[in-house]
Protein backbone atom coordinates (compact mmCIF):
# COMPACT_ATOMS: atom_id res chain seq x y z
CA UNK A 1 0.00 0.00 0.00
CA UNK A 2 2.83 1.98 0.87
CA UNK A 3 4.35 1.33 -2.47
CA UNK A 4 1.56 2.39 -4.24
CA UNK A 5 1.65 5.99 -2.78
CA UNK A 6 4.98 6.61 -3.27
CA UNK A 7 4.50 5.31 -6.88
CA UNK A 8 1.64 8.02 -7.34
CA UNK A 9 3.63 10.94 -5.23
CA UNK A 10 6.22 10.09 -8.17
CA UNK A 11 4.12 10.73 -10.38
CA UNK A 12 2.55 13.81 -9.47
CA UNK A 13 6.24 15.14 -8.84
CA UNK A 14 7.43 14.34 -12.68
CA UNK A 15 3.94 15.71 -13.66
CA UNK A 16 4.45 19.10 -12.07
CA UNK A 17 8.46 19.11 -13.09
CA UNK A 18 7.56 18.38 -16.45
CA UNK A 19 4.79 20.65 -16.86
CA UNK A 20 7.12 23.89 -14.98
CA UNK A 21 10.21 23.15 -17.28
CA UNK A 22 7.67 23.58 -20.31
CA UNK A 23 6.40 26.82 -18.83
CA UNK A 24 9.73 28.48 -18.45
CA UNK A 25 11.10 26.62 -22.16
CA UNK A 26 8.22 28.87 -23.37
CA UNK A 27 9.44 31.42 -21.55
CA UNK A 28 12.52 31.72 -22.51
CA UNK A 29 11.49 31.13 -26.37
CA UNK A 30 9.41 33.79 -25.90
CA UNK A 31 12.38 36.44 -25.04
CA UNK A 32 14.51 35.21 -28.01
CA UNK A 33 11.77 35.77 -30.43
CA UNK A 34 12.72 34.22 -33.68
CA UNK A 35 12.36 31.01 -31.74
CA UNK A 36 8.11 30.87 -31.30
CA UNK A 37 8.29 29.29 -34.47
CA UNK A 38 11.11 26.89 -34.42
CA UNK A 39 9.89 24.96 -31.38
CA UNK A 40 8.53 22.37 -33.92
CA UNK A 41 4.89 22.20 -32.48
CA UNK A 42 2.89 23.08 -35.57
CA UNK A 43 2.47 20.53 -38.17
CA UNK A 44 4.57 21.35 -41.26
CA UNK A 45 1.77 21.25 -43.96
CA UNK A 46 -1.54 20.94 -42.98
CA UNK A 47 -3.24 21.26 -46.39
CA UNK A 48 -3.47 19.54 -49.69
CA UNK A 49 -2.85 21.83 -53.21
CA UNK A 50 -4.83 21.82 -55.67
CA UNK A 51 -2.46 23.14 -58.13
CA UNK A 52 0.41 21.19 -60.01
CA UNK A 53 3.38 22.78 -62.02
CA UNK A 54 2.19 23.15 -65.99
CA UNK A 55 -1.89 24.12 -64.67
CA UNK A 56 -2.81 27.99 -65.21
CA UNK A 57 -2.33 29.58 -62.16
CA UNK A 58 -5.93 30.43 -60.45
CA UNK A 59 -7.04 34.14 -61.09
CA UNK A 60 -7.57 36.30 -58.19
CA UNK A 61 -7.65 40.06 -57.16
CA UNK A 62 -6.91 41.05 -53.56
CA UNK A 63 -6.87 44.61 -51.76
CA UNK A 64 -3.44 45.94 -51.21
CA UNK A 65 -2.12 47.89 -48.17
CA UNK A 66 -0.99 50.71 -50.53
CA UNK A 67 -5.33 50.90 -51.02
CA UNK A 68 -4.79 49.36 -54.56
CA UNK A 69 -6.35 46.01 -55.95
CA UNK A 70 -3.97 43.46 -57.64
CA UNK A 71 -4.79 40.90 -60.11
CA UNK A 72 -2.61 38.29 -61.15
CA UNK A 73 -3.80 38.93 -64.38
CA UNK A 74 -2.66 42.28 -65.21
CA UNK A 75 1.07 41.13 -65.21
CA UNK A 76 0.15 38.92 -68.52
CA UNK A 77 2.49 39.38 -70.97
CA UNK A 78 4.42 41.66 -69.01
CA UNK A 79 6.38 39.73 -65.70
CA UNK A 80 6.77 36.81 -63.81
CA UNK A 81 4.95 36.47 -60.62
CA UNK A 82 6.39 35.13 -57.57
CA UNK A 83 3.58 34.42 -54.93
CA UNK A 84 5.08 34.31 -51.58
CA UNK A 85 1.82 33.52 -48.68
CA UNK A 86 3.10 33.80 -45.31
CA UNK A 87 1.11 32.35 -42.70
CA UNK A 88 0.57 35.23 -40.69
CA UNK A 89 1.68 38.70 -39.72
CA UNK A 90 2.30 37.72 -35.92
CA UNK A 91 4.95 35.66 -37.13
CA UNK A 92 8.12 37.15 -35.61
CA UNK A 93 9.60 39.75 -37.88
CA UNK A 94 13.20 38.61 -37.37
CA UNK A 95 12.81 35.24 -38.43
CA UNK A 96 10.83 35.91 -41.27
CA UNK A 97 10.67 36.46 -45.01
CA UNK A 98 9.91 39.45 -46.67
CA UNK A 99 12.57 41.76 -45.23
CA UNK A 100 14.95 39.43 -46.45
CA UNK A 101 13.47 39.52 -50.00
CA UNK A 102 12.97 42.87 -49.82
CA UNK A 103 16.86 43.58 -49.89
CA UNK A 104 16.61 41.38 -53.41
CA UNK A 105 14.79 43.26 -55.77
CA UNK A 106 17.48 43.68 -57.99
CA UNK A 107 17.28 39.63 -58.22
CA UNK A 108 13.63 40.06 -58.88
CA UNK A 109 14.51 42.90 -61.54
CA UNK A 110 17.04 40.78 -63.61
CA UNK A 111 14.42 37.91 -64.02
CA UNK A 112 11.84 40.24 -64.64
CA UNK A 113 9.79 39.08 -61.99
CA UNK A 114 7.34 40.93 -59.09
CA UNK A 115 6.37 39.48 -55.85
CA UNK A 116 3.11 39.64 -54.12
CA UNK A 117 3.40 38.57 -50.42
CA UNK A 118 -0.37 37.61 -48.90
CA UNK A 119 -1.38 36.34 -46.02
CA UNK A 120 -4.81 35.78 -44.40
CA UNK A 121 -4.36 38.60 -42.36
CA UNK A 122 -6.77 42.29 -42.36
CA UNK A 123 -4.97 45.46 -44.20
CA UNK A 124 -4.95 47.29 -40.55
CA UNK A 125 -2.83 44.81 -39.49
CA UNK A 126 -0.56 43.90 -42.17
CA UNK A 127 -0.18 47.79 -42.82
CA UNK A 128 1.04 47.35 -38.90
CA UNK A 129 2.87 44.53 -39.35
CA UNK A 130 4.97 45.34 -42.59
CA UNK A 131 5.52 48.72 -41.27
CA UNK A 132 8.07 47.26 -39.21
CA UNK A 133 10.18 45.79 -41.86
CA UNK A 134 10.77 49.11 -43.40
CA UNK A 135 9.49 50.14 -46.64
CA UNK A 136 8.82 47.04 -48.86
CA UNK A 137 9.58 47.54 -52.76
CA UNK A 138 6.65 44.52 -53.08
CA UNK A 139 2.41 45.04 -52.48
CA UNK A 140 1.33 42.79 -49.95
CA UNK A 141 -1.93 41.44 -50.28
CA UNK A 142 -4.88 40.72 -48.16
CA UNK A 143 -6.64 37.73 -48.54
CA UNK A 144 -8.68 37.98 -45.63
CA UNK A 145 -12.21 37.97 -46.92
CA UNK A 146 -13.96 35.73 -47.91
CA UNK A 147 -11.44 34.16 -45.65
CA UNK A 148 -8.27 32.68 -46.88
CA UNK A 149 -9.87 32.03 -50.33
CA UNK A 150 -7.11 32.53 -52.68
CA UNK A 151 -5.00 30.20 -50.51
CA UNK A 152 -8.16 27.91 -50.40
CA UNK A 153 -8.22 28.09 -53.80
CA UNK A 154 -4.60 27.03 -54.52
CA UNK A 155 -5.20 24.09 -51.83
CA UNK A 156 -2.91 26.02 -49.27
CA UNK A 157 -5.10 27.08 -46.28
CA UNK A 158 -4.37 24.92 -43.18
CA UNK A 159 -7.03 23.31 -41.02
CA UNK A 160 -7.01 26.63 -38.15
CA UNK A 161 -7.54 29.36 -41.13
CA UNK A 162 -3.47 30.67 -41.67
CA UNK A 163 -1.94 29.47 -45.37
CA UNK A 164 0.71 27.32 -45.51
CA UNK A 165 4.34 28.97 -45.57
CA UNK A 166 4.36 28.68 -49.52
CA UNK A 167 6.08 30.05 -52.75
CA UNK A 168 4.62 29.94 -56.61
CA UNK A 169 6.19 31.23 -59.46
CA UNK A 170 3.85 32.12 -62.34
CA UNK A 171 5.37 32.11 -65.28
CA UNK A 172 3.88 35.65 -68.00
CA UNK A 173 1.65 33.25 -69.86
CA UNK A 174 0.08 32.71 -66.45
CA UNK A 175 1.47 29.37 -66.02
CA UNK A 176 3.01 27.89 -62.66
CA UNK A 177 6.38 27.04 -62.90
CA UNK A 178 7.47 26.47 -59.78
CA UNK A 179 5.57 25.08 -56.06
CA UNK A 180 7.36 25.10 -52.77
CA UNK A 181 5.03 24.32 -50.14
CA UNK A 182 7.09 24.67 -47.03
CA UNK A 183 7.32 23.18 -43.83
CA UNK A 184 5.57 26.00 -41.89
CA UNK A 185 8.47 26.07 -39.38
CA UNK A 186 11.43 26.64 -41.36
CA UNK A 187 12.77 29.93 -44.12
CA UNK A 188 13.03 28.76 -47.66
CA UNK A 189 16.46 29.15 -48.89
CA UNK A 190 16.66 32.16 -51.36
CA UNK A 191 19.16 30.57 -53.53
CA UNK A 192 16.32 27.63 -53.91
CA UNK A 193 14.06 30.26 -55.17
CA UNK A 194 16.81 32.55 -57.43
CA UNK A 195 17.61 28.97 -59.26
CA UNK A 196 14.17 28.56 -60.01
CA UNK A 197 13.52 32.08 -61.41
CA UNK A 198 17.01 31.67 -63.46
CA UNK A 199 15.28 28.60 -64.97
CA UNK A 200 12.53 30.98 -66.56
CA UNK A 201 15.04 32.94 -68.79
CA UNK B 1 3.65 7.31 13.42
CA UNK B 2 1.28 8.73 10.87
CA UNK B 3 3.02 12.21 10.77
CA UNK B 4 6.42 11.23 10.40
CA UNK B 5 5.25 9.14 7.14
CA UNK B 6 3.48 11.85 6.07
CA UNK B 7 6.57 14.54 6.41
CA UNK B 8 8.89 11.56 4.59
CA UNK B 9 6.37 11.72 1.91
CA UNK B 10 6.47 15.27 1.28
CA UNK B 11 10.59 15.20 1.85
CA UNK B 12 10.35 12.38 -0.75
CA UNK B 13 7.72 14.37 -3.20
CA UNK B 14 9.95 17.58 -2.77
CA UNK B 15 13.05 16.39 -3.86
CA UNK B 16 11.63 14.04 -6.45
CA UNK B 17 10.06 17.53 -7.92
CA UNK B 18 13.72 19.61 -7.44
CA UNK B 19 15.68 17.09 -9.16
CA UNK B 20 13.46 16.28 -12.02
CA UNK B 21 12.87 19.81 -12.50
CA UNK B 22 16.95 20.34 -12.50
CA UNK B 23 16.93 17.53 -14.86
CA UNK B 24 14.64 19.40 -17.33
CA UNK B 25 15.50 22.84 -16.86
CA UNK B 26 19.05 22.75 -17.37
CA UNK B 27 18.90 22.32 -21.31
CA UNK B 28 16.59 25.19 -21.40
CA UNK B 29 19.22 27.44 -18.84
CA UNK B 30 21.74 26.71 -21.51
CA UNK B 31 20.27 28.70 -24.08
CA UNK B 32 20.96 32.12 -22.61
CA UNK B 33 23.64 34.47 -25.08
CA UNK B 34 27.43 33.64 -23.02
CA UNK B 35 28.32 36.20 -20.61
CA UNK B 36 30.79 38.03 -19.99
CA UNK B 37 34.16 36.38 -18.10
CA UNK B 38 33.01 33.19 -20.43
CA UNK B 39 34.73 31.50 -23.02
CA UNK B 40 33.33 31.33 -26.51
CA UNK B 41 31.88 27.76 -27.61
CA UNK B 42 33.60 25.38 -29.58
CA UNK B 43 32.63 27.43 -33.09
CA UNK B 44 34.29 25.96 -35.95
CA UNK B 45 34.31 28.26 -38.68
CA UNK B 46 35.47 27.79 -42.34
CA UNK B 47 38.69 29.60 -43.94
CA UNK B 48 37.75 32.28 -45.63
CA UNK B 49 38.37 31.58 -49.80
CA UNK B 50 39.17 35.33 -50.33
CA UNK B 51 42.73 35.86 -49.64
CA UNK B 52 41.91 39.28 -48.21
CA UNK B 53 39.82 37.99 -46.13
CA UNK B 54 42.13 34.95 -44.65
CA UNK B 55 45.14 37.78 -44.79
CA UNK B 56 42.53 39.66 -42.16
CA UNK B 57 42.11 37.43 -39.78
CA UNK B 58 45.49 35.81 -39.93
CA UNK B 59 44.81 33.00 -41.18
CA UNK B 60 46.32 30.78 -43.57
CA UNK B 61 45.16 27.12 -45.91
CA UNK B 62 42.32 25.45 -45.75
CA UNK B 63 39.28 23.90 -43.95
CA UNK B 64 38.49 25.27 -40.55
CA UNK B 65 39.30 27.34 -37.35
CA UNK B 66 37.93 28.89 -34.62
CA UNK B 67 37.63 32.22 -33.49
CA UNK B 68 40.07 32.56 -30.84
CA UNK B 69 42.96 31.67 -34.01
CA UNK B 70 42.04 34.91 -35.68
CA UNK B 71 45.43 37.13 -35.06
CA UNK B 72 44.12 40.05 -32.83
CA UNK B 73 44.15 41.21 -29.62
CA UNK B 74 40.06 41.59 -29.92
CA UNK B 75 37.43 39.62 -31.91
CA UNK B 76 33.89 41.81 -32.44
CA UNK B 77 31.19 38.96 -33.60
CA UNK B 78 28.24 40.39 -34.78
CA UNK B 79 25.14 37.15 -35.02
CA UNK B 80 23.13 38.59 -37.72
CA UNK B 81 20.43 37.50 -40.24
CA UNK B 82 20.05 38.93 -43.74
CA UNK B 83 16.30 38.69 -43.32
CA UNK B 84 16.20 40.51 -39.87
CA UNK B 85 15.15 44.13 -40.25
CA UNK B 86 17.34 45.84 -37.58
CA UNK B 87 20.59 43.65 -38.81
CA UNK B 88 19.87 45.11 -42.50
CA UNK B 89 19.28 49.33 -40.64
CA UNK B 90 22.86 48.35 -38.66
CA UNK B 91 25.11 46.98 -41.18
CA UNK B 92 26.06 50.82 -42.66
CA UNK B 93 27.06 51.24 -38.61
CA UNK B 94 29.06 48.37 -37.97
CA UNK B 95 30.72 49.28 -42.02
CA UNK B 96 31.72 52.46 -40.03
CA UNK B 97 33.11 51.06 -37.26
CA UNK B 98 35.44 48.88 -39.39
CA UNK B 99 36.80 52.23 -41.06
CA UNK B 100 37.32 53.30 -37.49
CA UNK B 101 39.25 50.61 -36.35
CA UNK B 102 41.20 50.42 -39.94
CA UNK B 103 41.87 54.34 -39.84
CA UNK B 104 43.32 54.07 -36.66
CA UNK B 105 46.88 52.74 -36.52
CA UNK B 106 46.56 52.05 -32.72
CA UNK B 107 43.75 49.52 -33.20
CA UNK B 108 44.38 48.26 -36.91
CA UNK B 109 45.65 44.86 -37.04
CA UNK B 110 44.57 44.77 -33.28
CA UNK B 111 40.74 44.84 -33.24
CA UNK B 112 39.05 42.58 -35.53
CA UNK B 113 35.33 41.97 -36.78
CA UNK B 114 33.59 39.12 -38.33
CA UNK B 115 29.80 38.42 -38.65
CA UNK B 116 28.39 35.00 -38.38
CA UNK B 117 24.66 34.94 -40.27
CA UNK B 118 21.91 32.91 -38.38
CA UNK B 119 20.20 30.55 -40.35
CA UNK B 120 21.62 32.36 -43.64
CA UNK B 121 23.15 30.01 -46.11
CA UNK B 122 26.66 31.23 -47.95
CA UNK B 123 24.28 32.43 -50.70
CA UNK B 124 22.14 34.63 -48.02
CA UNK B 125 24.94 35.69 -46.43
CA UNK B 126 26.49 36.97 -49.94
CA UNK B 127 23.55 38.59 -50.56
CA UNK B 128 23.94 40.78 -47.45
CA UNK B 129 27.19 41.33 -47.53
CA UNK B 130 27.23 42.75 -51.62
CA UNK B 131 23.74 44.91 -50.67
CA UNK B 132 25.94 46.74 -47.29
CA UNK B 133 29.46 46.47 -48.85
CA UNK B 134 30.00 44.98 -46.07
CA UNK B 135 34.07 44.86 -45.62
CA UNK B 136 34.78 42.00 -42.98
CA UNK B 137 34.38 38.26 -43.21
CA UNK B 138 30.98 37.05 -42.94
CA UNK B 139 30.40 33.21 -42.63
CA UNK B 140 27.15 31.22 -43.28
CA UNK B 141 25.31 29.14 -40.67
CA UNK B 142 22.47 27.43 -42.36
CA UNK B 143 21.59 25.25 -39.88
CA UNK B 144 21.28 27.05 -36.92
CA UNK B 145 24.03 24.89 -35.13
CA UNK B 146 26.60 28.29 -34.24
CA UNK B 147 23.37 30.02 -33.35
CA UNK B 148 22.23 27.08 -30.71
CA UNK B 149 26.19 27.05 -29.31
CA UNK B 150 25.49 31.13 -28.75
CA UNK B 151 22.30 30.43 -27.00
CA UNK B 152 19.56 31.18 -29.56
CA UNK B 153 20.12 34.77 -29.14
CA UNK B 154 18.32 37.19 -31.02
CA UNK B 155 19.70 39.00 -33.29
CA UNK B 156 21.84 41.16 -34.06
CA UNK B 157 24.22 40.19 -31.02
CA UNK B 158 27.46 41.76 -30.64
CA UNK B 159 30.37 40.09 -28.19
CA UNK B 160 33.42 41.29 -27.83
CA UNK B 161 36.36 38.32 -27.45
CA UNK B 162 39.71 39.60 -25.61
CA UNK B 163 42.39 37.09 -26.85
CA UNK B 164 45.16 37.03 -24.07
CA UNK B 165 49.00 36.45 -24.46
CA UNK B 166 49.08 32.51 -23.23
CA UNK B 167 46.66 31.75 -25.82
CA UNK B 168 43.48 31.79 -23.94
CA UNK B 169 40.66 34.26 -24.57
CA UNK B 170 37.43 35.29 -22.54
CA UNK B 171 34.49 37.33 -24.07
CA UNK B 172 34.76 40.85 -22.25
CA UNK B 173 31.24 42.29 -23.50
CA UNK B 174 27.91 40.52 -24.47
CA UNK B 175 25.15 42.78 -25.79
CA UNK B 176 21.54 42.10 -27.69
CA UNK B 177 20.26 44.29 -30.14
CA UNK B 178 20.56 48.08 -29.42
CA UNK B 179 23.81 48.82 -31.69
CA UNK B 180 24.72 52.25 -30.39
CA UNK B 181 27.10 53.20 -32.87
CA UNK B 182 30.50 52.87 -33.92
CA UNK B 183 32.32 55.43 -31.89
CA UNK B 184 30.51 54.34 -28.52
CA UNK B 185 30.52 50.67 -28.91
CA UNK B 186 33.84 50.46 -30.02
CA UNK B 187 34.89 52.77 -26.98
CA UNK B 188 32.82 50.44 -24.52
CA UNK B 189 35.10 47.07 -26.12
CA UNK B 190 37.95 48.86 -25.74
CA UNK B 191 37.58 49.95 -21.94
CA UNK B 192 35.91 46.18 -21.07
CA UNK B 193 38.91 44.80 -22.86
CA UNK B 194 41.70 46.82 -21.22
CA UNK B 195 43.12 48.36 -24.64
CA UNK B 196 42.18 52.03 -23.79
CA UNK B 197 44.30 52.24 -20.99
CA UNK B 198 47.07 50.22 -22.29
CA UNK B 199 47.16 52.54 -25.28
CA UNK B 200 46.09 55.78 -23.95
CA UNK B 201 47.50 55.11 -20.13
Amino acid sequence: MNKKRLKTIIWIAVAISVSTSTTLAFAISDAFKENIYNVGILKPIDSVLKVKVGDRAPEFTLPAVSGEKISLKQYRGKKNVVLSFAPAAWTPVCSDQWPGYNIVKDIFDQNDAVLLGITVDNIPTLFAWTNQMGKLWFPVLSDFWPHGAVAKKYGILRSNGVSERALFIIDKKGIIRYIDVHDINERPALEDLVNELEKLK
Amino acid sequence: MKGVSTMSQIRMFLSVTAILSLAFLSPALTANPPSKGDVLPKINLSIPKSLDERTYLGLSGAGTFRIPQIKAKVVIVEVFSMYCPYCQKDAPKINEMYQVIENNPDLKNKVKIIGIGAGNSVFEVEVFKKTYHVPFPLFADKDFSIHKLLGEVRTPYFAAIKMNDDGTHQIVHSQLGDFQGAEPFLELVLKSSGMKQEDNP
